[in-house]
Protein backbone atom coordinates (compact mmCIF):
# COMPACT_ATOMS: atom_id res chain seq x y z
CA UNK A 1 0.00 0.00 0.00
CA UNK A 2 1.20 3.49 -0.85
CA UNK A 3 0.32 6.19 1.65
CA UNK A 4 1.03 9.82 0.84
CA UNK A 5 0.34 12.22 3.69
CA UNK A 6 0.47 15.99 3.23
CA UNK A 7 3.42 15.64 0.88
CA UNK A 8 4.99 18.74 -0.61
CA UNK A 9 7.96 19.43 -2.82
CA UNK A 10 9.69 22.75 -3.26
CA UNK A 11 12.90 23.51 -5.05
CA UNK A 12 14.98 26.57 -5.74
CA UNK A 13 14.65 27.98 -9.24
CA UNK A 14 17.65 29.40 -11.08
CA UNK A 15 16.75 32.96 -10.15
CA UNK A 16 16.74 32.04 -6.45
CA UNK A 17 12.97 32.02 -6.00
CA UNK A 18 11.24 29.01 -4.50
CA UNK A 19 9.06 26.88 -6.74
CA UNK A 20 6.22 24.95 -5.12
CA UNK A 21 5.99 21.84 -7.29
CA UNK A 22 3.65 19.98 -4.96
CA UNK A 23 1.65 21.00 -1.95
CA UNK A 24 -0.58 19.17 0.51
CA UNK A 25 -0.87 15.89 -1.39
CA UNK A 26 -2.92 13.23 0.41
CA UNK A 27 -3.41 9.96 -1.40
CA UNK A 28 -3.79 6.33 -0.44
CA UNK A 29 -3.35 3.60 -3.02
CA UNK A 30 -4.47 0.09 -2.13
CA UNK A 31 -2.60 -3.06 -3.14
CA UNK A 32 -3.23 -4.12 -6.74
CA UNK A 33 -5.04 -0.87 -7.43
CA UNK A 34 -4.57 0.96 -10.73
CA UNK A 35 -4.39 4.72 -10.14
CA UNK A 36 -3.69 7.36 -12.78
CA UNK A 37 -2.36 10.87 -12.28
CA UNK A 38 -3.75 13.30 -14.84
CA UNK A 39 -3.21 17.01 -15.17
CA UNK A 40 -1.77 19.76 -17.31
CA UNK A 41 2.00 20.23 -17.69
CA UNK A 42 3.55 21.60 -14.53
CA UNK A 43 1.01 20.12 -12.14
CA UNK A 44 3.72 18.03 -10.50
CA UNK A 45 2.41 14.59 -11.46
CA UNK A 46 5.85 13.35 -12.54
CA UNK A 47 7.37 14.93 -9.42
CA UNK A 48 4.90 13.00 -7.26
CA UNK A 49 5.89 9.80 -9.03
CA UNK A 50 9.56 10.53 -8.40
CA UNK A 51 8.84 11.08 -4.71
CA UNK A 52 7.11 7.70 -4.47
CA UNK A 53 10.01 6.13 -6.39
CA UNK A 54 12.46 7.52 -3.85
CA UNK A 55 14.38 9.28 -6.63
CA UNK A 56 13.77 12.66 -4.99
CA UNK A 57 13.09 13.48 -1.34
CA UNK A 58 9.84 15.13 -0.30
CA UNK A 59 10.23 18.62 1.15
CA UNK A 60 7.43 18.04 3.61
CA UNK A 61 4.93 15.38 4.59
CA UNK A 62 5.34 11.62 4.50
CA UNK A 63 5.43 8.99 1.82
CA UNK A 64 5.06 5.43 3.08
CA UNK A 65 5.15 2.19 1.17
CA UNK A 66 3.89 -0.78 3.19
CA UNK A 67 4.38 1.24 6.36
CA UNK A 68 7.98 2.20 5.61
CA UNK A 69 8.97 5.78 4.88
CA UNK A 70 10.42 6.14 1.40
CA UNK A 71 13.76 7.94 1.52
CA UNK A 72 15.58 6.06 -1.23
CA UNK A 73 14.68 3.79 -4.16
CA UNK A 74 13.08 0.53 -3.09
CA UNK A 75 13.65 -2.95 -4.44
CA UNK A 76 9.94 -3.72 -4.65
CA UNK A 77 9.26 -0.89 -7.11
CA UNK A 78 9.60 -1.06 -10.88
CA UNK A 79 9.73 2.12 -12.94
CA UNK A 80 8.86 2.74 -16.58
CA UNK A 81 10.03 6.10 -17.89
CA UNK A 82 8.61 8.15 -20.72
CA UNK A 83 11.39 7.07 -23.06
CA UNK A 84 12.41 3.40 -23.09
CA UNK A 85 15.90 4.23 -21.67
CA UNK A 86 17.29 0.92 -22.91
CA UNK A 87 21.05 0.50 -22.93
CA UNK A 88 22.01 0.61 -26.61
CA UNK A 89 24.99 -1.75 -26.19
CA UNK A 90 23.03 -4.56 -24.52
CA UNK A 91 20.68 -7.02 -26.19
CA UNK A 92 16.97 -6.84 -25.40
CA UNK A 93 17.36 -9.83 -23.08
CA UNK A 94 20.28 -8.25 -21.19
CA UNK A 95 18.36 -4.99 -20.94
CA UNK A 96 15.49 -6.81 -19.28
CA UNK A 97 17.95 -8.49 -16.91
CA UNK A 98 19.67 -5.18 -16.09
CA UNK A 99 17.91 -4.57 -12.72
CA UNK A 100 18.86 -8.05 -11.50
CA UNK A 101 22.51 -7.50 -12.43
CA UNK A 102 22.57 -4.15 -10.64
CA UNK A 103 20.88 -5.60 -7.56
CA UNK A 104 23.11 -8.69 -7.63
CA UNK A 105 20.09 -10.98 -7.67
CA UNK A 106 20.68 -12.88 -10.89
CA UNK A 107 19.42 -16.42 -10.49
CA UNK A 108 19.82 -19.34 -12.91
CA UNK A 109 16.17 -19.09 -13.93
CA UNK A 110 16.31 -15.31 -14.51
CA UNK A 111 16.92 -15.53 -18.29
CA UNK A 112 13.94 -17.87 -18.60
CA UNK A 113 11.76 -15.45 -16.66
CA UNK A 114 12.95 -12.61 -18.89
CA UNK A 115 12.09 -14.67 -21.99
CA UNK A 116 8.65 -15.42 -20.55
CA UNK A 117 8.04 -11.69 -19.94
CA UNK A 118 9.18 -10.83 -23.46
CA UNK A 119 6.81 -13.51 -24.78
CA UNK A 120 4.02 -11.94 -22.73
CA UNK A 121 4.49 -8.60 -24.53
CA UNK A 122 4.95 -10.22 -27.93
CA UNK A 123 8.70 -9.75 -28.19
CA UNK A 124 9.66 -13.41 -28.52
CA UNK A 125 12.30 -13.76 -31.19
CA UNK A 126 13.80 -10.35 -30.38
CA UNK A 127 15.78 -11.44 -27.31
CA UNK A 128 19.17 -11.18 -28.98
CA UNK A 129 18.43 -8.00 -30.96
CA UNK A 130 19.76 -4.61 -29.94
CA UNK A 131 17.35 -1.79 -29.02
CA UNK A 132 18.17 0.16 -32.19
CA UNK A 133 16.66 -2.71 -34.22
CA UNK A 134 13.29 -2.32 -32.47
CA UNK A 135 10.49 0.16 -33.09
CA UNK A 136 9.56 2.70 -30.41
CA UNK A 137 6.61 0.63 -29.22
CA UNK A 138 8.71 -2.53 -29.04
CA UNK A 139 11.40 -0.70 -27.08
CA UNK A 140 8.83 0.51 -24.58
CA UNK A 141 7.51 -3.04 -24.24
CA UNK A 142 11.03 -4.21 -23.44
CA UNK A 143 11.26 -1.40 -20.87
CA UNK A 144 8.05 -2.66 -19.25
CA UNK A 145 9.54 -6.17 -19.08
CA UNK A 146 12.62 -4.68 -17.43
CA UNK A 147 10.43 -2.99 -14.81
CA UNK A 148 8.72 -6.34 -14.13
CA UNK A 149 11.75 -8.66 -14.06
CA UNK A 150 12.33 -8.42 -10.31
CA UNK A 151 8.60 -8.99 -9.73
CA UNK A 152 7.97 -5.69 -7.92
CA UNK A 153 4.76 -5.13 -5.96
CA UNK A 154 4.50 -1.59 -7.28
CA UNK A 155 4.84 -0.34 -10.84
CA UNK A 156 5.41 3.37 -11.37
CA UNK A 157 4.84 4.54 -14.93
CA UNK A 158 5.72 8.07 -16.02
CA UNK A 159 3.84 8.74 -19.28
CA UNK A 160 5.09 5.42 -20.60
CA UNK A 161 3.17 5.66 -23.87
CA UNK A 162 3.64 9.41 -24.33
CA UNK A 163 6.18 9.07 -27.09
CA UNK A 164 4.21 6.49 -29.08
CA UNK A 165 1.80 7.03 -31.97
CA UNK A 166 -1.93 6.86 -31.24
CA UNK A 167 -2.48 3.35 -32.56
CA UNK A 168 0.51 1.82 -30.78
CA UNK A 169 -0.59 3.66 -27.68
CA UNK A 170 -4.05 2.03 -27.64
CA UNK A 171 -2.53 -1.36 -28.30
CA UNK A 172 -0.05 -0.87 -25.45
CA UNK A 173 -2.80 0.23 -23.05
CA UNK A 174 -4.66 -3.04 -23.56
CA UNK A 175 -1.42 -4.96 -23.29
CA UNK A 176 -0.64 -3.29 -19.98
CA UNK A 177 -4.10 -4.24 -18.67
CA UNK A 178 -3.51 -7.81 -19.80
CA UNK A 179 -0.17 -7.93 -17.93
CA UNK A 180 -1.77 -6.34 -14.89
CA UNK A 181 -4.52 -9.00 -14.88
CA UNK A 182 -1.86 -11.68 -15.27
CA UNK A 183 0.39 -10.29 -12.52
CA UNK A 184 -1.64 -7.99 -10.26
CA UNK A 185 0.43 -5.06 -9.01
CA UNK A 186 -0.18 -1.64 -7.56
CA UNK A 187 0.19 0.72 -10.51
CA UNK A 188 0.66 4.47 -10.37
CA UNK A 189 0.35 5.74 -13.91
CA UNK A 190 1.12 9.31 -15.03
CA UNK A 191 -0.50 10.36 -18.30
CA UNK A 192 -1.60 13.35 -20.35
CA UNK A 193 -4.41 11.42 -21.97
CA UNK A 194 -7.80 11.54 -20.27
CA UNK A 195 -9.32 8.57 -22.19
CA UNK A 196 -6.22 6.52 -21.39
CA UNK A 197 -6.53 7.32 -17.68
CA UNK A 198 -10.25 6.46 -17.58
CA UNK A 199 -9.87 3.29 -19.59
CA UNK A 200 -7.04 1.92 -17.44
CA UNK A 201 -7.71 3.05 -13.91
CA UNK A 202 -9.72 2.18 -10.85
CA UNK A 203 -9.30 5.80 -9.78
CA UNK A 204 -8.13 8.88 -11.63
CA UNK A 205 -6.34 11.56 -9.61
CA UNK A 206 -6.83 14.92 -11.33
CA UNK A 207 -4.16 17.45 -10.44
CA UNK A 208 -3.98 21.19 -10.91
CA UNK A 209 -0.85 23.28 -11.28
CA UNK A 210 0.97 26.05 -9.37
CA UNK A 211 1.31 24.65 -6.79
CA UNK A 212 0.64 21.07 -7.83
CA UNK A 213 -2.21 19.68 -5.77
CA UNK A 214 -5.03 17.19 -6.11
CA UNK A 215 -8.14 18.76 -7.62
CA UNK A 216 -10.35 15.70 -7.36
CA UNK A 217 -10.15 11.93 -7.25
CA UNK A 218 -12.59 10.21 -9.60
CA UNK A 219 -13.71 6.59 -9.29
CA UNK A 220 -14.10 4.66 -12.50
CA UNK A 221 -16.71 1.95 -11.88
CA UNK A 222 -16.43 0.36 -15.33
CA UNK A 223 -16.26 -3.45 -15.21
CA UNK A 224 -13.09 -5.35 -16.02
CA UNK A 225 -11.68 -6.50 -18.35
CA UNK A 226 -11.86 -3.16 -20.05
CA UNK A 227 -12.06 -2.72 -23.80
CA UNK A 228 -12.08 0.23 -26.16
CA UNK A 229 -15.79 -0.37 -26.80
CA UNK A 230 -16.39 1.05 -23.32
CA UNK A 231 -15.36 4.49 -24.54
CA UNK A 232 -18.89 4.74 -25.91
CA UNK A 233 -20.55 4.02 -22.54
CA UNK A 234 -22.20 6.96 -20.73
CA UNK A 235 -20.13 6.25 -17.58
CA UNK A 236 -16.96 6.62 -19.60
CA UNK A 237 -18.12 9.78 -21.37
CA UNK A 238 -19.37 11.34 -18.16
CA UNK A 239 -16.10 10.77 -16.32
CA UNK A 240 -13.95 11.94 -19.20
CA UNK A 241 -16.04 15.07 -19.54
CA UNK A 242 -15.82 15.74 -15.83
CA UNK A 243 -12.03 15.34 -15.79
CA UNK A 244 -11.77 17.58 -18.82
CA UNK A 245 -13.78 20.30 -17.15
CA UNK A 246 -11.61 20.00 -14.02
CA UNK A 247 -8.47 20.47 -16.07
CA UNK A 248 -9.63 23.06 -18.56
CA UNK A 249 -12.33 24.78 -16.49
CA UNK A 250 -14.73 26.71 -18.69
CA UNK A 251 -12.48 26.26 -21.69
CA UNK A 252 -13.38 22.56 -21.60
CA UNK A 253 -16.67 23.27 -23.29
CA UNK A 254 -15.12 25.16 -26.16
CA UNK A 255 -12.22 22.79 -26.72
CA UNK A 256 -14.24 19.68 -26.18
CA UNK A 257 -11.88 17.48 -28.17
CA UNK A 258 -8.82 18.35 -26.11
CA UNK A 259 -7.18 15.38 -24.51
CA UNK B 1 21.04 11.16 -68.07
CA UNK B 2 24.27 10.11 -69.78
CA UNK B 3 26.11 10.66 -66.48
CA UNK B 4 24.11 8.08 -64.60
CA UNK B 5 26.06 4.89 -65.32
CA UNK B 6 29.34 6.64 -64.57
CA UNK B 7 27.95 8.04 -61.33
CA UNK B 8 26.90 4.55 -60.32
CA UNK B 9 30.36 3.19 -61.02
CA UNK B 10 31.84 5.96 -58.90
CA UNK B 11 29.50 5.45 -55.99
CA UNK B 12 30.69 2.02 -54.87
CA UNK B 13 34.16 0.51 -54.78
CA UNK B 14 35.26 3.05 -57.38
CA UNK B 15 34.70 6.13 -55.31
CA UNK B 16 36.14 4.71 -52.14
CA UNK B 17 39.28 3.01 -53.43
CA UNK B 18 39.97 3.40 -57.13
CA UNK B 19 39.39 7.16 -57.28
CA UNK B 20 41.83 8.20 -54.53
CA UNK B 21 44.44 5.72 -55.82
CA UNK B 22 44.12 7.14 -59.32
CA UNK B 23 44.49 10.71 -58.04
CA UNK B 24 47.57 9.74 -56.02
CA UNK B 25 49.14 7.92 -58.93
CA UNK B 26 48.56 10.90 -61.19
CA UNK B 27 50.22 13.25 -58.71
CA UNK B 28 53.25 10.94 -58.40
CA UNK B 29 53.59 10.79 -62.18
CA UNK B 30 53.38 14.60 -62.43
CA UNK B 31 56.03 14.84 -59.67
CA UNK B 32 58.35 12.41 -61.48
CA UNK B 33 57.98 14.16 -64.84
CA UNK B 34 58.41 17.65 -63.34
CA UNK B 35 61.63 16.75 -61.54
CA UNK B 36 63.17 15.47 -64.78
CA UNK B 37 61.71 18.18 -67.01
CA UNK B 38 62.89 21.08 -64.85
CA UNK B 39 66.13 19.32 -63.84
CA UNK B 40 65.49 19.89 -60.12
CA UNK B 41 68.58 18.86 -58.10
CA UNK B 42 68.22 15.75 -55.94
CA UNK B 43 69.12 17.59 -52.72
CA UNK B 44 66.11 19.92 -53.24
CA UNK B 45 63.39 17.57 -54.43
CA UNK B 46 64.19 13.98 -55.38
CA UNK B 47 62.02 12.20 -57.94
CA UNK B 48 59.75 9.41 -56.60
CA UNK B 49 61.84 6.83 -58.47
CA UNK B 50 65.00 8.10 -56.78
CA UNK B 51 63.33 8.00 -53.35
CA UNK B 52 62.35 4.40 -54.01
CA UNK B 53 65.80 3.33 -55.25
CA UNK B 54 67.75 5.01 -52.44
CA UNK B 55 65.37 3.85 -49.72
CA UNK B 56 65.20 0.29 -51.06
CA UNK B 57 69.01 0.17 -51.05
CA UNK B 58 68.99 0.53 -47.26
CA UNK B 59 65.72 -1.28 -46.62
CA UNK B 60 67.09 -3.27 -43.68
CA UNK B 61 68.29 -0.18 -41.82
CA UNK B 62 65.04 1.69 -42.53
CA UNK B 63 63.05 -1.28 -41.23
CA UNK B 64 64.97 -1.08 -37.95
CA UNK B 65 64.20 2.65 -37.68
CA UNK B 66 60.50 1.98 -38.44
CA UNK B 67 60.28 -0.65 -35.71
CA UNK B 68 61.93 1.75 -33.23
CA UNK B 69 59.42 4.52 -34.01
CA UNK B 70 56.49 2.10 -33.94
CA UNK B 71 57.68 0.98 -30.53
CA UNK B 72 57.75 4.53 -29.16
CA UNK B 73 54.35 5.33 -30.70
CA UNK B 74 52.66 2.24 -29.28
CA UNK B 75 54.12 2.57 -25.77
CA UNK B 76 53.26 6.29 -25.68
CA UNK B 77 49.75 5.54 -26.95
CA UNK B 78 49.26 2.78 -24.37
CA UNK B 79 50.48 5.04 -21.56
CA UNK B 80 48.06 7.74 -22.80
CA UNK B 81 45.15 5.31 -22.56
CA UNK B 82 46.10 4.02 -19.13
CA UNK B 83 46.46 7.51 -17.73
CA UNK B 84 43.60 9.22 -19.60
CA UNK B 85 40.85 6.83 -18.55
CA UNK B 86 41.25 7.17 -14.76
CA UNK B 87 42.00 10.87 -15.21
CA UNK B 88 38.76 11.43 -17.13
CA UNK B 89 36.83 9.43 -14.54
CA UNK B 90 38.34 11.56 -11.75
CA UNK B 91 37.64 14.77 -13.67
CA UNK B 92 33.98 13.90 -14.14
CA UNK B 93 33.41 12.41 -10.70
CA UNK B 94 33.45 15.66 -8.73
CA UNK B 95 33.64 19.42 -9.16
CA UNK B 96 36.42 19.56 -6.59
CA UNK B 97 38.70 17.16 -8.46
CA UNK B 98 37.88 18.86 -11.76
CA UNK B 99 38.80 22.28 -10.38
CA UNK B 100 42.01 20.88 -8.90
CA UNK B 101 43.26 18.98 -11.96
CA UNK B 102 41.88 20.78 -14.98
CA UNK B 103 44.17 23.87 -14.86
CA UNK B 104 47.17 21.50 -14.61
CA UNK B 105 46.01 19.63 -17.69
CA UNK B 106 45.61 22.86 -19.63
CA UNK B 107 49.10 23.87 -18.53
CA UNK B 108 50.61 20.65 -19.94
CA UNK B 109 49.01 21.57 -23.25
CA UNK B 110 50.24 25.15 -23.14
CA UNK B 111 53.88 24.03 -22.88
CA UNK B 112 55.40 23.64 -26.36
CA UNK B 113 56.41 19.98 -26.43
CA UNK B 114 59.34 20.64 -28.75
CA UNK B 115 60.73 23.04 -26.16
CA UNK B 116 60.10 20.60 -23.35
CA UNK B 117 61.79 17.64 -25.03
CA UNK B 118 65.44 18.68 -24.45
CA UNK B 119 64.66 19.42 -20.79
CA UNK B 120 63.08 15.98 -20.45
CA UNK B 121 66.24 14.43 -21.84
CA UNK B 122 68.26 16.15 -19.11
CA UNK B 123 65.72 15.07 -16.50
CA UNK B 124 65.14 11.48 -17.60
CA UNK B 125 68.38 10.61 -19.35
CA UNK B 126 69.29 9.89 -22.92
CA UNK B 127 67.07 6.88 -23.49
CA UNK B 128 63.61 5.77 -24.61
CA UNK B 129 61.85 7.34 -21.62
CA UNK B 130 61.85 11.04 -22.66
CA UNK B 131 60.53 10.05 -26.11
CA UNK B 132 57.66 8.11 -24.54
CA UNK B 133 56.89 11.00 -22.19
CA UNK B 134 56.78 13.47 -25.10
CA UNK B 135 54.56 11.11 -27.08
CA UNK B 136 52.25 10.82 -24.10
CA UNK B 137 52.16 14.59 -23.51
CA UNK B 138 51.24 15.23 -27.14
CA UNK B 139 48.61 12.48 -27.36
CA UNK B 140 46.79 12.23 -24.04
CA UNK B 141 44.94 15.53 -23.76
CA UNK B 142 42.37 15.10 -26.55
CA UNK B 143 41.80 11.58 -25.25
CA UNK B 144 41.05 12.82 -21.71
CA UNK B 145 38.66 15.43 -23.10
CA UNK B 146 36.91 12.89 -25.36
CA UNK B 147 36.47 10.36 -22.54
CA UNK B 148 35.28 13.03 -20.08
CA UNK B 149 32.80 14.35 -22.65
CA UNK B 150 31.49 10.81 -23.20
CA UNK B 151 31.15 10.13 -19.47
CA UNK B 152 29.17 13.35 -19.05
CA UNK B 153 27.04 12.83 -22.18
CA UNK B 154 25.06 9.99 -20.57
CA UNK B 155 21.37 10.99 -20.61
CA UNK B 156 20.00 11.79 -17.17
CA UNK B 157 17.36 9.12 -17.68
CA UNK B 158 19.95 6.33 -17.86
CA UNK B 159 21.56 7.58 -14.65
CA UNK B 160 18.12 7.75 -13.05
CA UNK B 161 17.45 4.20 -14.24
CA UNK B 162 20.57 3.05 -12.42
CA UNK B 163 19.64 5.00 -9.32
CA UNK B 164 16.15 3.52 -9.26
CA UNK B 165 17.78 0.10 -8.85
CA UNK B 166 20.21 1.46 -6.27
CA UNK B 167 23.27 1.12 -8.50
CA UNK B 168 26.49 2.00 -6.67
CA UNK B 169 28.78 4.70 -8.11
CA UNK B 170 31.06 1.96 -9.38
CA UNK B 171 28.19 0.09 -11.06
CA UNK B 172 26.97 3.34 -12.58
CA UNK B 173 30.44 3.95 -14.00
CA UNK B 174 31.05 0.42 -15.18
CA UNK B 175 27.59 -0.54 -16.45
CA UNK B 176 26.28 2.79 -17.72
CA UNK B 177 28.80 5.62 -18.08
CA UNK B 178 31.79 3.84 -19.62
CA UNK B 179 29.80 1.76 -22.14
CA UNK B 180 27.90 4.89 -23.12
CA UNK B 181 31.20 6.72 -23.61
CA UNK B 182 32.71 4.03 -25.91
CA UNK B 183 31.96 5.89 -29.18
CA UNK B 184 33.44 9.07 -27.65
CA UNK B 185 36.46 7.13 -26.37
CA UNK B 186 37.13 5.76 -29.85
CA UNK B 187 36.92 9.16 -31.50
CA UNK B 188 39.46 10.28 -28.88
CA UNK B 189 41.65 7.22 -29.60
CA UNK B 190 41.65 8.06 -33.33
CA UNK B 191 42.98 11.55 -32.58
CA UNK B 192 45.42 10.19 -29.99
CA UNK B 193 47.00 7.57 -32.28
CA UNK B 194 47.62 10.20 -34.97
CA UNK B 195 49.15 12.55 -32.38
CA UNK B 196 51.27 9.70 -30.94
CA UNK B 197 53.12 9.50 -34.25
CA UNK B 198 53.73 13.26 -34.12
CA UNK B 199 54.91 13.00 -30.50
CA UNK B 200 57.30 10.14 -31.20
CA UNK B 201 58.91 12.04 -34.09
CA UNK B 202 59.30 15.18 -31.95
CA UNK B 203 61.00 13.04 -29.32
CA UNK B 204 63.32 11.49 -31.91
CA UNK B 205 64.24 14.88 -33.37
CA UNK B 206 65.57 15.98 -30.01
CA UNK B 207 67.26 12.86 -28.78
CA UNK B 208 67.51 9.48 -30.42
CA UNK B 209 69.94 7.11 -32.09
CA UNK B 210 67.26 5.32 -34.04
CA UNK B 211 63.75 5.87 -35.37
CA UNK B 212 62.32 7.46 -38.51
CA UNK B 213 62.48 10.96 -36.97
CA UNK B 214 66.18 10.41 -36.26
CA UNK B 215 66.64 9.08 -39.80
CA UNK B 216 65.16 12.28 -41.26
CA UNK B 217 67.46 14.48 -39.15
CA UNK B 218 70.58 12.43 -39.86
CA UNK B 219 70.00 11.87 -43.58
CA UNK B 220 69.24 15.54 -44.31
CA UNK B 221 72.43 16.42 -42.42
CA UNK B 222 74.32 14.30 -44.96
CA UNK B 223 72.24 15.55 -47.92
CA UNK B 224 70.66 12.11 -48.36
CA UNK B 225 67.38 13.84 -49.15
CA UNK B 226 65.77 10.85 -50.95
CA UNK B 227 66.14 8.75 -47.80
CA UNK B 228 64.58 11.55 -45.72
CA UNK B 229 61.64 11.57 -48.11
CA UNK B 230 61.40 7.78 -47.83
CA UNK B 231 61.26 8.08 -44.03
CA UNK B 232 58.60 10.76 -44.34
CA UNK B 233 56.44 8.56 -46.56
CA UNK B 234 56.88 5.64 -44.17
CA UNK B 235 55.82 7.83 -41.24
CA UNK B 236 52.65 8.85 -43.09
CA UNK B 237 51.90 5.22 -43.92
CA UNK B 238 52.51 4.30 -40.29
CA UNK B 239 50.00 6.95 -39.21
CA UNK B 240 47.36 5.73 -41.67
CA UNK B 241 47.82 2.06 -40.74
CA UNK B 242 47.64 2.76 -36.98
CA UNK B 243 44.54 4.96 -37.45
CA UNK B 244 42.84 2.22 -39.44
CA UNK B 245 43.84 -0.31 -36.77
CA UNK B 246 41.87 1.75 -34.22
CA UNK B 247 38.89 1.90 -36.60
CA UNK B 248 39.00 -1.88 -37.09
CA UNK B 249 39.40 -2.49 -33.35
CA UNK B 250 36.21 -0.50 -32.70
CA UNK B 251 34.30 -2.42 -35.38
CA UNK B 252 35.43 -5.78 -34.02
CA UNK B 253 35.18 -5.10 -30.29
CA UNK B 254 32.20 -2.72 -30.19
CA UNK B 255 30.14 -3.13 -33.36
CA UNK B 256 27.24 -1.11 -31.91
CA UNK B 257 29.59 1.78 -31.25
CA UNK B 258 31.09 1.69 -34.74
CA UNK B 259 27.58 1.73 -36.19
CA UNK B 260 26.78 4.83 -34.15
CA UNK B 261 29.88 6.79 -35.05
CA UNK B 262 30.04 5.76 -38.70
CA UNK B 263 28.09 8.82 -39.74
CA UNK B 264 30.39 11.23 -37.93
CA UNK B 265 33.92 9.83 -38.14
CA UNK B 266 34.62 6.85 -40.44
Amino acid sequence: MIQITNASKTYAARDGSTVHALSGIDLEIADAEFVSLVGPSGCGKSTLLRLVAGLAPASGGLIDVDGETVDQPRRDIGIVFQSPTLLPWETVLDNVLFPLKIMHSMSPDAPDRARALLRLVGLDGFEEKHPSELSGGMQQRAAICRALIHDPDILLMDEPFGALDALTREEMSLELLRIWTDQPKTILFVTHSIPEAVLLSDRVVVMSPRPGRIAEIINVPLPRPRTFDMEGLPEFQERSQHIRSLIFGDRGGRHGAAT
Amino acid sequence: MALQPRARWLSGFGQEVALPVAVMATLVVIWEISVHAFAIPVYLLPAPSRIWVDSAAMAGTIWGHTVATLNTVLIGFAVSIFISLPLAVALTSSRLVANAIYPLLVLTQAIPKVALAPILVVLLGSNELPRIVVTFLVAFFPLVIAIATGLLAVPGELIELGRSYKASKLQELWRIRIPYAIPFIFSGLKVAIALSVVGAVVGEFVNADKGLGYLIVSSTAFFQVPVAFGALILLSLLGVVLFQAVVVAERVLFPWSAKQSQGAIG
